[in-house]
């Protein structure tokens, strides 16, 4: 199984802290906005974008089982 | 069927129960909180939702798959607890059993008890009062704010959005001085001003006037404002009062030890969130109490693990307990963000930027890095909170 990750982007307020969870998915570019690497990750790192998710304080991140 | 009851239905709640069933616990989960509500988000309201209107279904969090069947049992206060007899007592008088208990209860408000009526004074914790507050946030309102904390200058700036007349009466000498200190304080003073909101500094308030609803507030130095609204925003008390009478160290908040396990409990307890000191091993030597919007989640895994491992008669993780507190604040065009601790420091440091537009100080004590605060900076903050992680 995979993970689909999506970010509304409407909610996002670029604060970054996914960016400490899952270094390879989320990334702040130089200008401090918000960068989804990719938008689809293998199990092996649920427990990343998991903590991604929990940790955003808009709760923008959404995680679906593809 | 083994049980664990968690107290409070809030983040921290939520999180202990995702991280039992994380851990492998798949015994009987029953989260009583005294709200009405699932688990939802505190932050927005202060700011979006007191804006913009609070819709509790964008508010809740989304919860994890592993805790559908959890029992929530909402609307329902826990007022007494005998870790001996490992007992609950709710409201309605009637007993719970638990074989393992999970405090969730965070904090609340204080209330000085100043005198004068009661009618048009508002304290902002849960959604009830913010929902109540925003009906009073009228343009033209003038509302008076006691403190100014986060949440005060929070308010001050969403209130000002929604064209209501501010003041702020602090005994403070600039807004949110604990956390940011003088220099970036008065940074953020300078945007309130701006937006139009008045600051009393080295003020309080000693009486509200207004027979059966309040319209003004007489400060300490005889003078006078008048008020349609008022919001008491200073400082917080832990929910631990149904703990009272177990013997267990509720001095300021619930003592716990780093693996979030409640200290001298007879019973398997921990203890999440705003209402858990502990220590945090990034910065050793005190246990505290840290009301962030980051440690519910931290707290609330650690502690489920914890939970989790003694209830199969196994030994707690003992590696030290170091999440990082972060905070972040939005008023006006303006987003705060903090790694760390910077209430600690002795020497605040610019270290780029203007207090009064984008920048970011260092905060030290005794030489070492213990916090960094960033004004529309958050990218610049990144290299500060690694070099807090690695100590
Ligand atoms: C208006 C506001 C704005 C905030 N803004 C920010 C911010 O911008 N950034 C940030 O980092 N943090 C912010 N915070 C702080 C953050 O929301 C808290 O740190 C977080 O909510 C703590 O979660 P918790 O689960 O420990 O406690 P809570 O969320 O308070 O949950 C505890 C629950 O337990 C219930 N309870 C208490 N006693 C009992 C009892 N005896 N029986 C049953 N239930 C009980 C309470 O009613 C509550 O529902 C803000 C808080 C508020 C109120
Ligand atoms: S944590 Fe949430 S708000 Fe912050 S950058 Fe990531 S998605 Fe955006």
């Amino acid at each position: 199984m995979s993970i689909k990750i999506d970010v509304d982007m409407t909610k996002c307020q670029h604060y970054g802290q996914c960016c400490f969870e899952a270094p390879t998915v989320f990334e702040l570019d130089a200008d401090g906005k918000l960068n989804v690497l990719t938008h689809e990750v293998d199990e092996d790192m649920r427990e990343a974008v998991e903590a991604a998710a929990d940790v955003c304080p808009m709760q923008a991140i959404t995680l679906t089982d593809i | 069927m083994t049980t664990v009851v968690i107290v409070g239905a809030g983040l921290g709640g939520l999180r202990a129960a995702e991280s039992l069933r994380a851990n492998g616990f798949v015994g009987e989960i029953t989260v009583i909180g005294d709200e009405p509500h699932m688990p939802y988000n505190r932050p927005p309201l202060s700011k979006e939702a007191l804006k913009s209107g609070l819709d509790m279904s964008t508010l809740e969090f989304r919860r994890k798959a592993s805790v559908a069947d959890v029992t929530w049992q909402l609307g329902s206060a826990v007022v007494a607890c005998d870790l001996s007899a490992r007992t609950i007592t709710l409201a309605d008088g009637s007993i719970v059993g638990f074989d393992a208990l999970v405090a969730a209860s965070g904090i609340r408000p204080r209330d000085f008890n100043i005198p004068g009526p009661r009618n048009g004074r508002h304290f902002l914790r849960a959604a009830a009062d913010a929902h109540a507050l925003r009906e009073q946030l009228v343009p033209g309102a003038r509302i008076v704010i006691l403190g100014s904390g986060f949440i005060g200058c929070e308010v001050a700036a969403t209130a000002r959005q929604l064209g209501c007349e501010v003041d702020i009466v602090t005994l403070d000498p600039v807004p949110m001085y604990r956390p940011l200190g003088t220099i970036l304080g008065a940074g953020m003073q300078a945007h309130h001003e701006e937006h139009g909101v008045r600051f009393h500094f080295g003020r309080s308030i000693t009486e509200f006037t207004g027979h059966d609803r309040v319209t003004g507030a007489v400060l300490d130095d005889d003078s006078s404002l008048e008020a349609d609204v008022v919001l008491e925003a200073v400082g917080s008390v832990p929910n631990t009062q149904w703990l009272a009478g177990n013997n267990i160290d509720l001095s300021d908040g619930i003592l716990t030890d780093s693996s979030l396990r409640v200290v001298g409990s007879p019973a398997p307890f921990v203890a999440v969130g705003d209402v858990a000191r502990y220590e945090n091993a990034l910065f050793p030597g005190v246990a505290r109490r840290i009301e962030h919007w980051n440690l519910p989640t931290d707290t609330g895994k650690r502690a489920g693990a914890t939970l989790a491992t003694l209830l199969t008669g196994g030994q707690p993780d003992q590696t030290p307990f170091a999440p990082m507190p972060s905070f972040w604040s939005d008023q006006y065009h303006c987003k705060v963000q903090s790694f760390g601790l910077p209430g600690i420091a002795d020497e605040i440091v610019i270290v780029g930027g203007e207090p009064s537009g984008e920048c970011v100080a260092e905060y030290r004590r005794d030489g070492a890095l213990v916090g960094v605060i960033g004004i529309n900076s958050t990218s610049a903050l990144v290299p500060y909170r690694t070099a807090l992680m690695a100590g």
